[in-house]
């Protein structure tokens, strides 16, 4: 009887010495060295994994942090400049400052002033509708509405308004991972500075038909008669293929080229009243 | 025998309501644009400027690249622009815009309506005219027929097979050339042979054309080699893949042309413009096609200049009707519905479709009831709830695996899906993207 006992301890223990023995080798064989900082850099991430810094996730942006000596091109759009530099921090490295960007929908052609010319009952997609034909109104630059911007957001920060019919950005959850810009067919998003109090001018239109094909598809499009350009102190407007386009670095806001546009293609956004028609009023 | 291709296929109807109408050659129209791009491949490269004078027949936009072929005036006049312009899909692409003022012919084609039956060119010299006279394929892919007719190294064709199902709805252009142009057709057959070597050809015709088949059997007989396959009625057997399988029991094999099973596939409007281009040296100005539709007051088939304008040709059939819901660019099945009517027409138009406003709009889409009716009619055997679904989700390796590229675009699932769901809509898209990924992997 004891020596079933005996012989089943002496068994087992040579079983589990033996079995120690193989996963220490293996483990030491096949040990993976990750650099703590990974999971460090990882921390301060806001682990959207959104995939607006061209890498696949959070994780795989913190190993190129923590690989790259230079890590001034890599930027995540989401972070704050704060958890960017206590990243810089943990990694000694040095850290260009990035200004914060938000999405800006260039088309302002509501259902008032471009007129729908046909029905499309097709797929809703926006990428379908582009590739079929130019839309429902004449415009073959403008918003079909369809709201493929707005599927792809992952921070909920556009939606469709109902009463235009154009997708508007939320400034304050716009993290300007650039999602909508690529799922866009018409490249009609772009991402620009964001200045104080969320204050915005540039051209709501990226129509580069010439002026009068332009004005005949949409009221508000941009006709390219160059009266901003003019009227800019800062040479930040520069006029190509019958469109102005704003510089955002360059515009100081200085809300002179608005009033000039005869077909109302600049807006200004989130400014106070003007003083000439608030007395006006 | 009847035969027919053994997997899927659907049965819409037909509305050939201009089977009758003999091809009427439509007036000279007082300007044309022709698009620089109506050919699948490299767009031709303009010759002419503003202001320039040209004759009919002249080339004015040249090959430009291996896949790509020439094209020429239609009419006699001024190059009043060559500049961006509408196209069928509203957007602005090139094209040249000719006035037309009379109608001179370049030197040396051959007007006349004699028959030449002697042929005295050889196959290199048959290859060359083709392209030199610009001719695509006209069923409708317009793929340059030059290539299709040299034939690869180390691949042999053994048999031609010629098009002339015509399983389009309401289409009649190719049953009234069968008809009327029957001679010629059988000439530029045997053109056709000759450039390939081959000794045989098949013509495939539908049985619901029986006077086409008898007129072409009859003439058939004097030629040797040729021979008339009666087919069943089934869409879509008017494709390249499905109408070699109908008639002679082959599978082209995915991804590869019928050239890879021993035989080339050309269209009766293309055998005809071969006649034309190489017996009587006259380059593809012109193509014969439909105007039909429902409530149109005379549905006909018109011998159209090319780059002739939409409303020019529904003028000359009657006029827009009240009740017109869409213009189609093509058949029921294939074509594309048009912006507006002021577009030309290119070479692969086959017909010009108007539809009333009651059959102009979609059903409305519903969730997908896993009846698998679109598989079991698809006939390459694909499953396109499948594709529809992973491209909707952007499972675009999934999209690849599940073969989309093997799709024909022959729309057999939105027609039959009873839920109305938009599935081709979203194949082309899984298509283009797939093909755009793959051509990424391959840089």
């Amino acid at each position: 009887m004891s020596d079933i006992v005996i012989n089943s301890i002496i068994t087992v223990s040579a079983m589990g010495t033996a079995a120690a023995v193989i996963l220490f080798l293996v483990a030491r064989k096949f040990n993976v060295v990750e650099d703590p900082r990974i999971d460090q850099v990882e921390e301060e991430l806001p682990a959207a994994n959104c995939g607006g810094c061209g890498l696949p996730g959070c994780r795989a942006f913190a190993e190129a942090l923590v690989r790259a000596d230079d890590i001034s091109d890599l930027k995540c759009p989401v972070s704050s400049s704060e958890a960017m530099s206590r990243i810089a921090v943990i990694l000694g490295k040095e850290i260009a400052e990035q200004d914060p960007l938000v999405a800006v929908v260039r088309c302002a052609g509501t259902p008032d002033q471009r007129s729908k010319t046909s029905i499309y009952d097709g797929a809703l997609s926006c990428t379908i509708e582009s590739s079929l034909y130019t839309g429902e109104s004449d415009c073959p630059y403008g918003c079909l509405g369809l709201g493929e911007c707005v599927e792809v957001c992952r921070f909920d920060a556009i939606f469709m308004n109902p009463e235009t019919m154009l997708p508007e950005v939320i400034d304050d959850l716009c993290t300007a991972c650039n999602a909508c810009v690529v799922a866009c067919p018409r490249d009609i998003i772009e991402l620009r500075k964001k200045n104080k109090k969320d204050r915005k001018i540039f051209v709501a239109c990226i129509n580069q038909e010439k002026g009068g094909v332009a004005r005949k598809s949409c009221k508000v499009a941009c006709i390219g008669c160059g009266k901003c350009l003019k009227a800019c102190k800062f040479e930040a407007i520069t006029l190509e293929n019958n469109l102005a386009y704003i510089d955002p670095v360059k515009c100081r806001l200085c809300r002179k080229c608005p009033p000039e546009c005869p077909t109302n293609a600049i807006p200004e956004i989130n400014f106070p009243e003007r003083k000439a028609a608030a007395e006006a009023s | 025998m009847i035969q027919t291709f053994p997997k899927g296929g659907i049965h819409p109807a037909e509305d050939k309501f201009a089977a009758g109408i003999p091809i009427r050659v439509l007036p000279l129209p007082k300007t044309v644009n022709i698009p620089v791009s109506q050919h699948i491949g490299a767009p031709s490269e303009p010759l002419v400027a503003k202001g320039d004078k040209v004759k009919t027949g002249q080339l004015i936009a040249k090959s430009n690249g291996f896949v790509s072929t020439n094209i020429h005036s239609s009419v006699t006049g001024t190059v009043t622009k060559v500049d961006k312009m509408m196209d069928s899909s509203g957007y602005k692409r090139m094209a040249i815009s000719i006035d037309a003022e009379e109608d001179q012919w370049e030197e040396g084609i051959d007007t006349s309506k004699t028959l030449n039956r002697k042929i005295s060119a050889t196959g290199d010299e048959i290859i060359r005219k083709i392209l030199d006279a610009g001719i695509v394929g006209l069923g409708g892919a317009t793929f340059p027929s030059h290539i299709k007719l040299s034939v690869p190294r180390g691949k042999k064709a053994e048999v031609l097979i010629i098009n002339g199902v015509e399983c389009e709805p309401c289409l009649t252009s190719d049953h009234r050339l069968m008809l009327e142009k029957g001679e010629e057709l059988m000439v530029g057959i045997q053109l056709l042979m000759k450039a390939l070597n081959v000794k045989r050809a098949l013509i495939g015709i539908e049985n619901n054309k029986p006077d086409a088949i008898r007129h072409l059997s009859s003439l058939a007989s004097d030629y040797e080699g040729t021979e008339v396959k009666t087919l069943q009625i089934k869409y879509p057997q008017g494709a390249e893949k499905q109408l070699v399988k109908a008639l002679i029991k082959r599978e082209v094999p995915s991804g590869k042309l019928p050239i890879d099973v021993g035989t080339v596939v050309h269209n009766i409007g293309t055998a005809f413009a071969v006649y034309e281009a190489v017996q009587k040296n006259k380059p593809l100005i012109e193509r014969v096609i439909t105007v039909t539709g429902k409530k149109i007051e005379s549905p006909s088939n018109f011998m159209v200049r090319i780059g002739t304008l939409v409303s020019d040709l529904v003028e000359a059939a009657g006029g827009l009707p009240d009740d017109t819901g869409k213009i189609i660019n093509g058949g029921p099945m294939m074509g594309k519905a048009l912006k507006t009517a002021d577009v030309p027409v290119t070479k692969g138009t086959s017909g010009i479709l108007i539809v009333p406003s009651d059959e102009s709009r979609r059903k409305p889409v519903l969730n997908c009831v896993r009846c698998a009716k679109c598989v079991s009619i698809c006939p390459m055997g694909l499953e396109p709830y499948l594709l529809q679904a992973a491209t909707e989700f952007k499972k675009w390796d999934l999209v690849e695996n599940e073969r989309a590229l093997d799709c024909m675009e022959c729309g057999s699932c939105s027609y039959i899906c009873p839920s109305g769901r938009p599935l081709l809509d979203y194949i082309r898209l899984g298509k283009s993207t797939v093909s755009k990924i793959i051509r990424s992997r391959k840089q």
